[in-house]
């Protein structure tokens, strides 16, 4: 099977890599990039633990294919902290404890990350219907909802 | 074993207060390695191959095509593995047999249900694995099947096990069936009881089997050195046990064979069992190369256990005081294609709540064509929990008493016998229900179309076998090693009870998950036992390691060790030389190690006993949308009896997550089959767990009744939380609608059944 050349933009850095037509950017991220924060739930669309943006826009990794990212800027989880000072969105699910098992954790900081640049101040039943799309087996949604809520409330005040 | 501390006689620093997890910023930021994480130089990628045919026997597997494929490296069957006796072995309620263990995890004479599987691969890539499973020719005399318990069941159902005679009755029946066990517990007369009862209610209910649902799909990589020696790295509820079956599996000695705990992407009793640990080890050992297998999602639900689907009938017999004087369940278990769903949980815990004089409780364990169960929080005893818990609901409907206050009049206390023998030893009960009772959303009023509903819950708890290590490192930092899987954060919890009785900040410990080859065994993290059991290993290290800095203390001031006390993290002088000398910290012991004899470790086995059980009593309000069915969950208390709270985030967060499972075990979950056999919804999309959007905020009410028999009072919390939450859905539901539902789960159409049908259950 013969592969494409990509090149792409991976949390700020120029990354080239090869890619068989049919591998999806998760696929891409995770076993050729060894960025291993971006999870793979389902691989079909359904849970977001592969969130990542793609040139800002909030998307499936596991939907897209390797090929398509073509020229494009990606932000994965590995890029949410600034360095060695944890984005707020990172420090508020540590206090509110709104992990359990933690594997779906990277997926929800990166599409809440989306909902607070595009709404800074949204209500609790916004915060639940965007990370709709974000599935949580351990948590029953209460505790990441609140760390939400509490980071969007902190980063107004910034 | 250590007594109880209550709050009132010394005051804790740390236990009970809510620090920040220590694994959790590499979860926060991707860095923490779970099952499919991992990978070696000279990787290979394993693929299952997996039968198509709900049941069939196979006739011939033919490998050569694809294992002539370049970049293939091994390709394995059951031929690979070796056979096993046929034998139960182990506690009657969580026995195991090697003999179908082995054939779940390949299949050998036949398949067993869609999904099973026949045959994996090696290869040096994925599309090339994926592409030599499509060359594996397998030649299958596709045989009748059998989905639905009640039909299995039947005389003439097609037969999973051509020789499988019933176990549990006399005289053992002379005719094969479906039906693996017959189970039942009685205490009293049941039948005088019923004859002399003033009313009795009566109903039968069916639930679906449900997935645990944990978002990480099984994963690990396997490597098999020529030498025998081998190593896995595994996401599983206990990577002792993995080491143990998984050596086992493939003829191994447990000893060439070293499991490493990876982060865990949720278990919730599904990851107690390897599925592929042996495949990709045997895949290694038969090329020589590091293997990897990560599952899909699809083969997730087809492959690993649900939690049993039921058919069930249960039968009260109240007085008009309401006083429950008699109480009967037949329990009819989807064991799936392999024998032991945890039927004997549902008929054990079924009743636990009540004070009951007589009681039978029947089970039935029924093989079909489905993927094997899998323990699913607090196993077996939702599912009798919702039909024990809406006919309560009925007899208190019946005789007219609130439901919590008829629950309260009947509940169990210490000195009430159980179903199976032993007398209830520990309280908590009843705190949960008056809980309840004193919330104010349970007196709030409900409009048009909603419904309040209540139920309560008992699960055993566990205890038994744990190790930890603690390591006092020379500027005073301390390690504390364990070999208990953390799915939810128990690091934080062992390490606080660790700073606790040691006495220093909790920042200064730092709790890690050791491999199978650096500690002692630690048993599955199941059970709700970690924080208990676990604990008490920890907490009895700790004091090892206090009596070890006394005595360097006592070396130090030349006094006697009794002359020396550990108190608030300092080796103080006392008898004789109180006040003589300055104390001496942990720090500043730990500083003069070398000098004062050396390393300073503890290591502690238990096989913690003293368990205490959970108890959960939990009220829910819904409103129905009487023109679609579809319900809505407003609102959602849960009181819980935890013994104690060692970090009470983590206790509200598993109180939370087992409701909210329960409420899409209620409403949305279930395994779809066409009637060829093949599931239908084995996805995301089609197999609806709850999101966020669909649920309100759950509130804890965290019920502290300590459980003597553990140094904090622990009881342990992960799983009561679930029992009672399928019936307080149900029992609201039934309440807005004004008929009695008794089907899970409540998806609308059913709902709307049961509207538009207008006749009660
Ligand atoms: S892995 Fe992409 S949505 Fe689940
Ligand atoms: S914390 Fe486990 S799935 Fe969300």
């Amino acid at each position: 099977m013969s592969k494409h050349h990509v090149t792409a933009t991976v949390n700020g850095d120029v990354v080239e890599f090869l890619c068989e037509t049919h591998r999806s950017l998760l696929d891409v991220l995770r076993d050729e990039l060894n960025l291993t924060g971006t999870k793979e739930g389902c691989g079909t669309g359904d849970c977001g633990a592969c969130s990542v943006t793609i040139d800002g826009r909030l998307t499936c990794s596991c939907l897209v294919l390797g090929v398509e990212v073509e020229g494009k800027a990606i932000e994965t989880i590995e890029g949410m902290a600034a360095g060695a000072v944890l984005h707020p969105l990172q420090r508020k699910f540590l206090e509110h404890a709104a992990l359990q098992c933690g594997i779906c954790t990277p997926g929800i900081l990166i599409a809440a990350r989306s909902l607070l640049e595009r709404n800074p101040d949204p209500t609790e039943e916004e915060v639940r219907y965007w990370l709709a799309g974000n599935l949580c087996r351990c948590t029953g949604y209460h505790k990441i909802v609140d760390a939400v809520l509490d980071a969007a409330r902190e980063m107004r005040r910034q | 074993m250590s007594a109880t501390l209550k709050p009132e006689e010394k005051k804790l620093k740390v236990v009970g207060t809510r620090p920040i997890r220590p694994d959790g910023v590499p979860k926060v930021t991707g860095l923490a390695r779970y099952g499919a994480d991992y990978s070696l130089p000279g990787m290979l990628w394993g693929k299952i191959l997996r039968s198509p045919h709900p049941h069939a026997r196979i006739r011939s597997i033919d490998t050569s095509k694809a294992q002539a494929l370049p970049g293939v490296k091994a390709v394995m069957t059951s031929a690979d593995l070796p056979e096993h006796k046929f034998e139960y072995v182990g506690p009657e309620r969580v026995a195991v047999n090697f003999w179908h263990m082995t054939r779940n995890i390949m299949a050998r004479e036949k398949v067993l249900y869609e999904g099973h599987a026949v045959a994996a691969v090696a290869a040096i890539s994925r599309s090339i694995a994926d592409e030599a499973l499509r060359l594996i020719e397998v030649d299958y005399e596709v045989l009748p099947h059998v989905i639905d318990v009640e039909e299995a069941m039947r005389p003439d159902a097609p037969l999973l096990f051509e020789d499988m005679i019933t176990r549990g009755i006399e005289p053992a029946p002379d005719k094969p069936s479906n039906v693996s066990k017959r189970i039942e517990f009685k205490i009293g007369d049941p039948e005088a009881a019923f004859a002399a009862a003033d009313e009795i209610v009566e109903t039968s209910f069916k639930t679906a089997p449900v997935h645990q649902g944990y978002l990480e799909p099984q994963a690990c990589l396997a490597r098999f050195d020529p030498d025998g020696q081998a190593e896995v790295w595994a996401s599983s509820q206990g990577h002792f046990v993995i080491r143990a079956l998984t050596a086992r599996l493939l003829g191994m000695d447990i000893g060439n064979l070293r499991v490493y705990p990876a982060e865990i992407g949720g278990g919730f009793g599904g990851k107690n069992v390897p599925y592929v640990e042996p495949v990709a080890l045997a895949l290694s050992r038969k090329s020589g190369h590091p293997v990897k297998i990560v599952m899909t999602r699809e083969e997730v639900f087809k492959a690993c256990g649900p939690a049993p689907g039921s058919s069930m009938t249960v039968k009260i017999g109240v007085r008009k005081d309401g006083k429950i004087v008699v109480a009967e369940g037949v329990f009819k278990f989807q064991a799936g294609a392999v024998p032991g769903s945890p039927v004997m949980n549902a008929c054990m815990c079924a009743f636990a709540p009540y004070d009951i004089p007589n009681v039978r409780s029947v089970g039935y364990d029924v093989v079909c064509n489905r993927p094997k169960t899998a323990a699913y929080r607090a196993p077996g005893t939702p599912v009798s929990a919702y039909a024990v818990e809406s006919v309560v609901d009925m007899a208190a409907a019946r005789i007219g008493m609130d439901p919590l206050q008829f629950r309260l009049k009947n509940i169990a206390r210490p000195g009430t016998p159980t179903v199976w023998g032993p007398k209830h030893t520990h309280e908590g009960f009843t705190e949960t229900i008056q809980a309840l009772m004193k919330h104010p959303g349970y007196s709030a009023p409900l409009r048009k179309n909603q419904g309040r509903g209540v139920a309560s819950g008992y699960w055993f708890n566990n205890g038994g076998e744990s190790s930890a290590a603690v390591h006092v490192n020379e500027d005073g930092t301390v390690l504390v090693a364990t070999g208990s899987a953390d799915l939810s954060g128990t690091r934080a919890s062992l390490a606080m009870m660790a700073a606790e009785t040691l006495g220093i900040d909790y920042d200064k410990v730092r709790p890690i998950v050791a491999d199978t080859a650096s500690i002692g065994y630690g048993h599955l993290a199941a059970g709700s036992r970690t924080t208990f059991a676990t604990g008490i290993a920890v907490v009895e290290a700790c004091k090892k390691v206090i009596g070890n800095l006394r005595a360097r203390a006592a070396m130090i001031w030349e006094v006697n060790a009794e002359d020396v006390i550990w108190e608030d993290g300092c080796a103080r002088p006392a008898g004789g030389n109180k006040g003589r000398f300055e104390p001496l910290s942990l720090k500043a012991i730990a500083a003069k190690r070398s000098v004062t004899g050396g390393p300073i470790v503890a290591e502690v086995s238990v096989n913690a006993g003293g368990v205490a059980p959970g108890f959960a009593t939990e009220f829910c309000d819904v409103e129905v949308d009487p023109e679609t069915g579809q319900v809505k969950v407003l609102r959602f208390v849960a009181a819980q009896d935890v013994g104690r709270a060692i970090h009470p985030s983590y206790v509200e967060g598993q109180i939370q997550g087992g409701a909210a499972q329960g409420i899409g075990w209620a409403l949305n979950e279930e395994y779809i089959y066409d009637t060829a056999g093949r599931l239908t919804n084995a996805g995301f999309l089609d197999y609806r767990v709850p999101v966020a959007s669909d649920l309100p905020r759950i509130e804890t009410v965290l019920v502290e009744v300590p459980n003597p028999n553990h140094p904090f009072g622990v009881k342990g919390v992960g799983e009561a939380n679930i029992v009672p939450s399928l019936a307080a859905v149900s029992n609201a539901v039934s309440n807005a609608i004004g008929r009695r539902m008794t089907e899970l789960p409540m998806s609308p159409p059913k709902v709307l059944h049961a509207i538009d049908s207008g006749r009660a259950g």
